[in-house]
C-alpha cells in the first residue's frame, strides 16, 4: 500500500491547517432545482429549510425554465445523452455548429468554438494564440480561471492596477517592441460587480496595435440593451478581439463555455487548445437547452429588462436601509462588512431568517474588504426581494451597521 | 548607492502599492509578502534595465532576488559593476 499513515498525515495535516484557518469549505445539500427559492439541506442531517436564493449566477432565471428543460429532454431524446468523444474524432454534431453559429450572431463576433467551461476556455486560449515573442498584460483583479490560463503560455506577462487606464497605457508603451501584444480584462467583475471600461480599453488597443480579450461570464445574456454583454454597454460590438463566456452562469446555468472572436484565432484553438483536443464534447442536451437560451434571449429582451429591474430596485433599497455597498449598477450587489468574522456571523444569521447568501473574505477578496456578495435574478418576485431585504435589515440592526461607514464599522469590528 | 535605492523604491510605491496605509520600506518582502504579484515582476525588470541600461538575465531575475528593495540594488549593482 503506497498510502501509508505518512502520507496520509501530511494531507491530514494540510486539511487541518485549512480547517484552523477559517478557510475550510463546507457545501450546503440543495434538494430542489435551481431557483429563486431553493430547499437546503445544512448543516448536513438538518431537516430541508426553504430559503430565498441570493448567491447564484442563475441572472436571467433560466437555469429550470420549462422552455429550456423540455428543450434538454428534446436534445437528449434525439442526439443521445454523451458522444464518448473529443470533437475532432467523433464528437461534434450538427448541433454543436448550431449552437457556435448563433453565439457567434448573438455576440456580433466573427467565429466561436465550444469548451467544456469557461475555465477550460481560459486555460487553452493564451496557449494556442501567443509565444515567447508576445505580451499578455492583464488587469490585476482578473479571474482565476484567466490566471492561470495566463500561467500556462510561456508570452510575457504584466498587469495594470484595476481599471486604471493611464498605468495600462504605460505598459502597453512599455511593451511596444513586443510582436503581438494582449490585453486581459472581466467584463465585469465577479466579486465587485464593476464593469470593465471597455471602451476606452478598444481605444488604447487601436491606438497601441494590441488586442483585446472579455471574459463576459458574468455579463453574457443580459448586460447592455439586449443582453449581447458588456461590449454592448460599452459601445464596441465588433471590436473585442477575443470573448471568452461561460453558459453556466446567465445563459442557463449548466455547463460549457466558448472562445468567441476573430475567426483566425478561434481555429488556432481548434487546432491547438489544449483543453478543447483532450476533453470530451458538450453532451448534446446541454447544447440542445443553451441554443434554447439562446433563441429565448433573441426573441425578446424581457428577461434581462426584469433582472434590470430587480437589481436596481435591490441596491437603491439596500443604500436607503444604511448599508455600505461596492458602487456599480450590474446584478451583482456586494453589502461591505469589512471583517471576516462579521461576514460569516452575518450570512448564518441571514440564512436563520430564511436568505441564503455567502460571506466572502480573504484570501477570496482583499484583507478588511470581507462582504455578502448579493446575486440578483430575473427568477426573484418583489415578494422575494422584500422578504431578503427585512431579512438584511433585521440582521444589520443586531449588528449595528446601519448607517454606519466603512470607518465606523470597522472600529466596531475589525477590520 | 543610495540613490538607486530611492530610485527603485519610489517605482516600486508607484507601480505596486494599491492601498496608501501600507507602507513598505528597503526590507519589506514585496513578493512573499503579497505586493508584487509575479504576473507584474517583468516590469520591475523591464525597468530596471532600461534605468541602468543592464541586461539582466532571466536565471538571475528570480523572485527572491526581488523580494526587496535592498535585494533589488543588490542585483542591479552586481550587473553595473560587469
Amino acid at each position: 500500500m503506497a498510502y501509508s499513515d505518512k502520507v496520509r498525515s501530511t494531507y491530514q495535516e494540510q486539511l487541518k491547517s485549512l480547517q484552523d484557518g477559517g478557510i475550510f469549505k463546507i457545501e450546503r445539500y440543495i434538494h430542489s432545482v435551481q431557483d429563486a427559492e431553493i430547499e437546503v439541506e445544512f448543516p448536513p442531517g438538518s431537516p430541508l429549510k426553504k430559503v430565498i436564493n441570493i448567491c447564484a449566477n442563475n441572472y436571467l432565471g433560466l437555469s429550470s425554465h420549462p422552455d429550456v428543460v423540455a428543450a434538454a429532454h428534446e436534445g437528449l431524446n434525439a442526439r443521445g445523452y454523451g458522444m464518448s468523444s473529443v470533437r475532432f474524432i467523433c464528437g461534434t454534431q450538427d448541433i454543436h455548429k448550431e449552437l457556435e453559429r448563433k453565439i457567434t450572431e448573438f455576440l456580433g463576433t466573427e467565429d466561436t468554438i465550444l469548451f467544456p467551461s469557461c475555465m477550460d476556455a481560459n486555460a487553452g486560449v493564451f496557449e494556442a494564440i501567443l509565444n515567447e515573442q508576445d505580451v499578455m498584460i492583464s488587469d490585476r483583479l482578473v479571474h482565476a480561471s484567466l490566471i492561470d490560463g495566463i500561467r500556462l503560455c510561456k508570452a510575457m506577462t504584466d498587469s495594470f492596477k484595476h481599471s486604471d487606464m493611464a498605468h495600462l497605457e504605460e505598459k502597453l508603451q512599455l511593451h511596444s517592441d513586443k510582436r503581438n501584444k494582449l490585453v486581459i480584462t472581466d467584463g465585469v467583475y465577479s466579486m465587485d460587480g464593476d464593469t470593465a471600461k471597455l471602451d476606452e480599453m478598444v481605444a488604447l488597443c487601436e491606438k497601441y496595435d494590441a488586442m483585446l480579450l472579455v471574459d463576459d461570464s458574468h455579463a453574457s445574456g443580459f448586460i447592455g440593451k439586449t443582453g449581447r454583454g458588456t461590449h454592448e454597454k460599452c459601445g464596441v460590438v465588433g471590436k473585442i478581439d477575443i470573448i471568452t463566456t461561460t453558459f453556466g452562469k446567465g445563459l442557463g446555468g449548466a455547463s460549457g463555455g466558448c472562445v468567441s472572436g476573430r475567426k483566425e484565432l478561434v481555429e488556432l484553438c481548434r487546432q491547438k487548445a489544449r483543453p478543447y483536443l483532450f476533453s470530451n464534447t458538450i453532451a448534446p442536451p446541454v447544447v440542445a437547452g443553451v441554443i434554447k437560451v439562446l433563441d429565448i434571449l433573441s426573441k425578446t429582451t424581457e428577461r434581462r429588462d426584469k433582472l434590470e429591474n430587480n437589481a436596481n430596485w435591490w441596491r437603491k433599497s439596500l443604500q436607503e436601509a444604511g448599508f455600505v455597498l461596492q458602487p456599480g449598477d450590474t446584478p451583482i450587489v456586494p453589502v461591505m462588512l469589512f471583517n471576516a468574522k462579521l461576514s460569516q456571523d452575518f450570512a448564518r444569521d441571514l440564512f436563520e431568517e430564511g436568505v441564503y447568501a455567502i460571506g466572502f473574505f480573504f484570501p477570496v477578496v482583499p484583507q478588511g474588504k470581507a462582504r455578502i456578495r448579493t446575486q440578483i435574478s430575473a427568477a426573484h418576485e418583489m415578494h422575494h426581494l422584500e422578504k431578503a431585504l427585512e431579512a438584511f435589515i433585521k440582521v444589520g440592526k443586531k449588528y449595528d451597521i446601519l448607517g454606519k461607514t466603512k470607518n465606523e464599522i470597522t472600529a466596531m469590528y475589525g477590520a | 548607492m543610495e540613490e538607486i535605492r530611492d530610485v527603485v523604491l519610489d517605482y516600486v510605491i508607484k507601480e505596486y502599492m494599491e492601498d496608501q496605509d501600507d507602507e513598505i520600506t528597503y526590507d519589506t518582502a514585496l513578493i512573499s509578502g503579497g505586493y508584487v504579484d509575479s504576473f507584474s515582476m517583468v516590469s520591475l525588470k523591464r525597468f530596471l534595465e532600461t534605468k541602468y541600461k543592464i541586461s539582466l538575465p532571466d536565471d538571475k531575475a528570480t523572485p527572491e532576488a526581488f523580494d526587496s528593495v535592498n535585494n533589488i540594488v543588490k542585483l542591479v549593482e552586481e550587473f553595473l559593476n560587469k
